[in-house]
């Protein structure tokens, strides 16, 4: 099987750290995976601000980078869900569908795929999880299983599970009292239960949320899923 | 007009005041949760409902003539109004011609999207609603702010000093069981002297040519009971096909609000009774257009259960208000621009599309889905550029080309380190404003892996 690895924009930018821990997990359960350079982005900033047909362009140009792969394995279950649904407003080429078809956020690709995957990891810390809404509504995320196998790692239920943090996009600059309203939040509700990690299975969601963290230097700090399921002493 | 943005973060201000909103709106969310995992057919019964409101909604100009005949025929005196002022017309005329002067209304939301008050009003005619809440709003003279819970964003404190100014109350005495009771007592009178009851409607059942109606408080049976003429208004999308399909939507409706299992009346009306007329006023208004819109055609299927504002994060944080809508919330943000894309087109974007409202709803509404094609639309006819739409648009060659994107991505980082943190870019920009920039990494991942990795990949 050979997997294509399908980091999102602003991971590629600004948190290369998540998309080698992605990598690496990847590849520890003995598979083939390329990252093919000439990967971009899903268009989902575009589309969701209103403008679908000019992110079609850049649609295209995603289903071209990665219609060869047996799987295209991103560690973002945003960017996926958008691939999955909204890449509905292409022509529906077999190349389309099959490229909808074959892209899956990490936890999927490891639950669903690999079943019961290689993680050797230890985290002894209280971890909140926060799964971001389109992994959690639009593709029925549960990563918690994979969580198990952290040595350590002591799992925190939280009051608002399925709350939004307020990030979606660009609603996160056009609405931004209100973004960040939701961000403080779903941390006030972290702090309560006592975590000391909030994880995502979206960068995005931790971008945000980490932002509010350093402006109120709240005793808390994020975490990707794929860096805690690689975590090492 | 102000937008959502612009009042949301008015409403946000009082931090203590949003807060106590969104509490006690999740409280009726955490009710809504508990009270559908207990009933395990729920998926299939809203599977059903949906099914039946969409070959409703296929086929709703037949139903549309089998419910006029039969109500017709029954007695009632059936009425259409092309749009709100006609709707108001007839009413006023209604009420003329059997010399009215004093009316109750109860449970209507389409009254309120007419803005029939004001219209009769006007004439000098006096409207009393009756539910508890629309009563609050009314002598507040204010828009309801939930579907269900009109009064809402009012606490306790606020209604007894209303009700001191309007009912004599005791000042300061804000316990709900005294503030009620003075309430139906001041209502009472009302419904005494009133000489036609107005109601909304929930359904229409094309086979009976009957309406039903789905109450808590009993008003809207009392009002029509103990007047001479009664009137409901009732928009063409409450048409249901046949009684059969009626106790799917009644054990729907009712949990969106606040958990319960089943209304305290659900009362049916099929004819008048001796001496009195009945009528029904059918209320297009806007909904015919709606229909023909093949994206937006479903929100139609909307019974008005609240589900969408209660479990919505942003209703919860922003008020009903803030969507300067009849309809508030996630439903009114689909429903609106439908009637007015000049006036609410600020509402799609009221969402962070986290899908929350789709998965509550009873008749599997799309909600999201369509706030995501309005904003489509919107973007379309918004000729000016604004600053987002420049943006974006002139960011698009990069996100075509990976080589591109990385010297962008490379520029973006150095931009990143040179801000200091303390500049006025990084704490008053709207990103700053709350949130601190995210650290620049050396260097992007593609570089990394170019680096370490390529020519492992390279046979
Ligand atoms: S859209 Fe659905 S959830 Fe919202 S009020 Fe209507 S029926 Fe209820």
């Amino acid at each position: 099987m050979h997997v294509g690895l399908f980091i999102p924009c602003y991971v590629n930018h600004l948190y290369p750290q998540t998309a080698i821990a992605a990598l690496e997990l990847l590849e520890n359960q003995g598979i083939q995976v390329s990252y093919p350079a000439d990967q971009t982005c899903c268009g989902q900033v575009h589309a969701n601000a209103g403008m679908e047909k000019d992110a079609l362009s850049v649609y295209a140009h995603f289903v071209k980078v990665f219609e060869n792969f047996d799987c295209i394995v991103s560690p973002s279950g945003s960017c996926t869900a958008q691939v999955q649904h909204q890449y509905a407003a292409l022509p529906q080429t077999p190349a389309v569908q099959k490229v909808r078809e074959r892209t899956m956020d990490l936890s999927t690709f490891l639950q669903n795929i690999i079943k019961t995957p290689r993680i050797e990891a230890l985290f002894p810390h209280k971890v909140a999880l926060h799964t971001g809404c389109h992994g959690l509504r639009s593709l029925g995320l549960d990563p918690r299983p994979l969580l198990a196998n952290v040595e350590g790692l002591e799992l925190i239920s939280l009051q608002f599970p399925d709350e939004c943090c307020g990030f979606g996009g660009t609603y996160a600059i056009t609405k931004p009292e209100l973004s960040a309203k939701m961000g403080r939040d779903k941390l006030a509700d972290c702090l309560d239960k006592g975590a000391e990690y909030i994880c995502s299975t979206d960068q995005s969601c931790l971008m945000h949320l980490e932002g509010l963290i350093k402006r109120q230097k709240l005793p808390l700090k994020v975490i990707h899923l794929a860096e805690l399921l690689t975590a090492k002493p | 007009m102000k937008s959502h943005a612009q009042l949301a973060r008015d409403f946000l201000a009082d931090e203590n005041r949003a807060d106590w909103h969104n509490e006690t709106i999740y409280t009726f969310r955490q009710k809504r949760d508990t009270t559908v995992a207990s009933i395990p057919e729920w998926e299939l019964m809203r599977q059903a409902a949906s099914d039946i409101k969409d070959h409703v909604l296929a086929n709703l100009d037949q139903y549309l003539e089998q419910f006029e005949a039969n109500a017709t025929a029954n007695g009632v005196q059936v009425h259409w109004a092309a749009d709100a002022l006609e709707h108001n017309r007839i009413v006023h005329q209604i009420l003329q011609e059997n010399r009215i002067s004093r009316v109750v209304k109860s449970k209507s939301m389409l009254t309120e999207e007419c803005k029939l008050n004001e219209y009769l009003e006007a004439r000098d005619i006096e409207v009393v609603d009756t539910d508890l809440g629309e009563r609050i709003i009314q002598l507040k003279k204010e828009m309801p702010s939930h579907l269900i819970a009109p009064a809402v964003h009012l606490k306790r404190e606020e209604v007894s000093k209303l009700f001191h100014q309007h009912l004599h109350t005791e000042k300061g005495n804000a316990d709900p069981t005294y503030l009620t009771r003075a309430a139906r007592a001041h209502l009472r009178e009302k419904f005494l002297e009133a000489e036609a009851g107005i109601t909304g409607v929930n359904f229409g059942v094309a086979e009976s040519g009957g309406v039903v109606i789905v109450t808590n408080e009993g008003n809207a049976d009392l009002g029509v009971n103990l007047a001479k003429v009664q009137i409901h208004c009732m928009g063409i999308e409450k048409i249901i096909p046949r009684l059969e399909d009626l106790g799917i939507f009644l054990r729907l409706i009712t949990p969106g609000a606040a958990g319960q299992r089943t209304a305290i009346y659900n009362a049916h009306y099929h004819k008048p009774r001796t001496g009195t007329s009945m009528h029904i006023i059918l209320v297009d208004n806007g909904r015919t257009e709606q229909l023909g819109r093949a994206d937006f055609r479903n929100s139609l299927k909307c019974i008005r259960c609240a589900a969408c504002l209660n479990t919505c994060p942003v209703y919860r944080r922003s008020g009903g208000h803030s969507y300067h809508a009849t309809i508030p919330g996630p439903i009114g943000a689909i429903l609106m621009p439908g009637k007015d894309l000049e006036a609410y087109g600020d509402l799609p974007f009221a969402s962070t599309l986290c899908g929350a409202c789709s998965d509550v709803c009873p008749v599997k509404i799309d909600i999201h889905q369509q706030l995501y094609r309005w904003r489509q639309i919107i973007l379309e006819k918004q000729h000016r550029l604004s600053p987002k739409k420049l943006l974006l648009k002139s960011s698009l060659p990069f996100f075509r080309r990976a080589s591109s994107l990385e010297t962008a991505g490379k520029f973006m980082r150095q931009l990143l380190r040179l801000i200091p943190r303390q500049s006025f870019l990084h704490q008053k920009s709207i990103w700053g404003l709350h949130r601190d920039l995210p650290d620049a990494p050396k260097q992007s991942f593609a570089a990394w892996y170019q680096q370490n990795k390529a020519h492992d990949k390279q046979r």
